[in-house]
């Protein structure tokens, strides 16, 4: 093959990013734009697709002609987006019908609400692998046609198309409204709520539970496809996979096989376990979820847990509490002490996600005493991402009956040597850091590039995937024992905190646009 | 444009023979050796140990260099910081070399290593993150001690031998520490254990010092000729890197 690169496209939250790799799997040339985000109201994120898109294009442009590469250098270009976020647009003009709301925008919470009343609401999470949540997309699309004057009939006669990311970034990278192809893929498509996570295709049931039109939605395609070829600086490249984020980095850290899982340490955390050709539905509060799909072959599943607060406990303990300077300095303020002094931080935020599932709930900081400093506060802190992340791991071993044999790691909160042991401490399996750290990224090269037969197999994959570092468990099974215990009587002080006290409305965007 | 200021200049000279000297010096040689009255070289002196620049040995009476001084580099970077901010540069540059990346800061007369990437074979390792490795005898430890008069100072009289090719003579010691600074690079051939051998470039800190360094570190053959110079390859290899670092260093200390 000549060409010598793959390009990523990697459509995040805050910024696009374009990224060319080799055949080695080595990074040759990045580019990036941030996108503005919008908080029009409290509970509001919105972003402008149009804007995202022509970032896009930017760095698609910078990234080839930073090395003086062609449109003829590239094999395929594979896309990794936020998931979730929804954009609508029209099919005639390509221009998006109002704001695409954000993954975060909790504006749908009411509209859950009263549909959740409905008697086959019951019935979504066998259908969809997914409980009936504000977080996902289809309530975000029934928003947008309830509140746009005449768009319901608008998408009845197909003059609008609804896309999360992915999907608005294929039909305009192949053509647009010259003949744009309008397809998502099979993990994009499963964080919908609208498609039947058995047969993969759009589930009629729950199509006319959120009153969506048919003809507004988006072929269902497999993760490595080539859903058409590219224009512009991309002329004749074939746009060939997408991967939700978390599914994308689930593949470029090679979690091919059954029982192979991933957690990405970000802001918050996603941990994802590949469960096979096997449907698994959690009875722990786990989601069920598409981890990839080879076109002519059957889907492989993936449970999936996410953290809301990790990353973000650091932030608040730099911005909120200001005992450190910089993220990375909580390590140097932890390891002032050799243990947590008997403290336990609990950051229920927002409630309790998975999976407890406690909404009412308001983070503690529990066990204080004169005796504790700082340096314990800093400790409990990275401690409760370790304990996190053990619950959510418990529950998917009841789930599936996978035992896990090493965490690999990725994501910026891996350079904390200080927690990654704690980790390795507390799930008592080796946690292993691989050396491409753009983990996102990669996977949506290396699915692009196996789609067009750039890599021949997910084994030769596998051997460009390297062990940056590793920590070993090195943890008194008793002591883990009696830690894990104290963090569950500390979790248990969290309960019901909303339901017998005044609430003080603090939402985090109720601070205007950022 | 006013004159230089001449207690200035003379606190300068004096640091300038301290970090100079083999050890502790007394006032009466210092005042000799700048020629300055004894009562203006102690009145110096009582400043600069003020500040901690320089400190007086309590027994003896005589000054050395400081901790403060040492530290004016390096004080304001965070060991955890260097190696969040390393570890975008340090993967790739063990992808590419195929060998050991290791990040070490200097930690008295000896180096502190920061951050350890594996060689990308398959093998087993284990991460060599907080442990101390002798200054004299490894590449990380060349490369901060020729920014660090303050810190050579407190090397021991005698150097240990690790190897029968470990610099045990201070004078070649100097000699090397005076090329590092030239050439902006370090090499360690065979000096620590006899067959491996390592290259290392300086990191720049916030103010511009040197405060830490980062060196490919792996067999002999891999990364130097028979005569002990580093491959071309791998050495431009590692100085991309420390230049990749410090960017990223400055870049976030610029934007808060």
């Amino acid at each position: 093959m000549s060409q010598r690169f793959v390009m990523s496209i990697d459509q995040g939250t805050t910024s696009s990013r374009a990224i060319l790799f080799d055949h080695a799997g080595r990074l040759v040339s990045a580019a990036q734009r941030e996108h503005h985000q919008h908080f029009p109201k409290p509970g509001w994120v919105e972003h402008d697709a149009a804007e995202i898109w022509r970032n896009v294009g930017k760095v698609i442009s910078r990234v080839l002609t930073d090395i003086g590469a062609t449109a003829a250098d590239i094999a395929a270009v594979g896309i990794t987006n936020q998931r979730e976020t929804t954009v609508v647009w029209d099919r005639a003009t390509g221009v998006p019908v109002r704001p695409a709301i954000v993954w975060q925008d909790t504006r749908t919470d009411t509209l859950v609400a009263i549909l959740s009343q409905h008697a086959l609401a019951a019935e979504i999470p066998t259908r969809s692998g997914l409980p009936l949540a504000s977080y996902f997309s289809a309530p975000r699309l029934r928003w947008i046609l309830d509140e746009t004057p005449g768009l319901r009939e608008r998408a009845a006669r197909g003059e609008v198309l609804f896309g999360t990311m992915e999907t608005w970034l294929i039909w305009n990278l192949t053509g647009g409204r010259d003949g744009g192809a309008h397809v998502t893929d099979v993990t994009n498509a499963s964080r919908t709520l609208l498609m039947d996570i058995r047969t993969l295709t759009w589930d009629r049931e729950l199509l006319s539970f959120f009153d969506i039109p048919e003809a507004i939605l988006p072929e269902i395609r497999p993760s490595m496809a080539t859903y058409g070829l590219g224009r512009g600086p991309l002329t004749g490249v074939p746009i060939a996979a997408a991967l939700g984020d978390q599914q994308a980095a689930l593949f470029g850290q090679t979690c091919f096989a059954a029982g192979e899982a991933k957690c990405t340490y970000g802001t918050g955390s996603f941990l994802l376990l590949n469960t096979g050709h096997d449907l698994v539905t959690s009875t722990h509060g786990m989601l069920t979820t598409i981890a990839y799909q080879l076109e002519g072959e059957p889907a492989v599943y993936a449970l999936e847990g996410s953290i809301a607060i990790t990353g973000s406990l650091v932030q608040w303990f730099r911005d909120g509490l200001g005992l450190i300077q910089t993220a990375a300095e909580i390590e140097t303020l932890a390891r002032t002490v050799d243990n947590n002094g008997g403290c336990y931080i609990v950051p229920a935020f927002y409630g309790l996600f998975a999976p407890r599932w406690r909404p009412e709930a308001r983070g503690v900081i529990a066990g204080l005493t004169t005796y504790i400093t700082s340096g314990h506060l800093a400790r409990a802190v990275l401690e409760a991402t370790g304990w996190q992340t053990r619950e959510v791991l418990d529950a998917m071993n009841a789930d599936s009956s996978l035992p896990l044999r090493t965490l690999k790691v990725d994501g910026g909160m891996t350079s904390n040597n200080l927690l990654m042991q704690f980790i390795a401490d507390v799930l008592d399996v080796p946690v292993v850091r691989p050396m491409v750290t753009e983990t996102v990224s990669l996977g949506a090269a290396y699915a692009a590039g196996l789609s067009v037969g750039y890599w021949p197999d997910l084994q030769g994959l596998r051997r460009n995937w390297h062990r940056a570092a590793e920590w070993q468990p090195n943890m008194d099974p008793v002591a883990r024992a009696e830690e894990y215990n104290n963090w569950h009587h500390a979790v248990g002080l969290t309960f019901d905190w909303t339901h017998n006290t005044t609430p003080r409305t603090n939402s985090p965007q109720s601070q205007g646009d950022a | 444009m006013p004159g230089s200021i001449q207690s200035i200049e003379r606190a300068a000279a004096i640091l300038r023979l301290l970090a100079a000297g083999p050890g502790r010096v007394r006032l009466a040689e210092i005042a000799a050796a700048l020629q300055l009255p004894r009562g203006t070289a102690h009145g110096i002196l009582r400043t600069l140990c003020e500040v901690g620049f320089v400190a007086q040995d309590g027994a003896s009476g005589k000054y050395q260099l400081g901790t403060a001084l040492l530290q004016l580099g390096s004080a304001h970077l965070d060991v955890n910081e260097l190696r969040a901010r390393s570890m975008n540069w340090a993967d790739p540059l063990a992808a590419r070399t195929g060998q050991v990346v290791r990040v070490g800061t200097l930690s008295g007369p000896d180096v502190l290593i920061v951050h350890h990437v594996f060689r990308p074979d398959g093998t087993d390792q284990s991460a060599d993150v907080g442990t101390l490795l002798p200054a004299h005898a490894t590449a990380l430890g060349k490369a901060l001690l020729a920014y660090s008069p303050a810190a050579a100072a407190l090397l021991p009289i005698q150097l240990t031998a690790y190897t029968a090719k470990t610099v045990t003579d201070r004078t070649q010691l100097n000699h090397e520490l005076a090329l590092t600074r030239d050439r902006a690079f370090a090499v360690e051939f065979g000096e620590h254990s006899p067959d491996q051998a390592s290259i290392a470039a300086p990191i720049h800190g916030y103010g511009g010092l040197v405060a830490a360094a980062v060196a490919v570190h792996g067999d002999v053959d891999d990364l130097c000729d028979t005569t002990g110079q580093a491959w071309p390859m791998m050495l431009s290899r590692v100085r991309d890197c420390a230049q990749a670092i410090t960017r990223d260093l400055r870049r976030a200390r610029s934007t808060g």
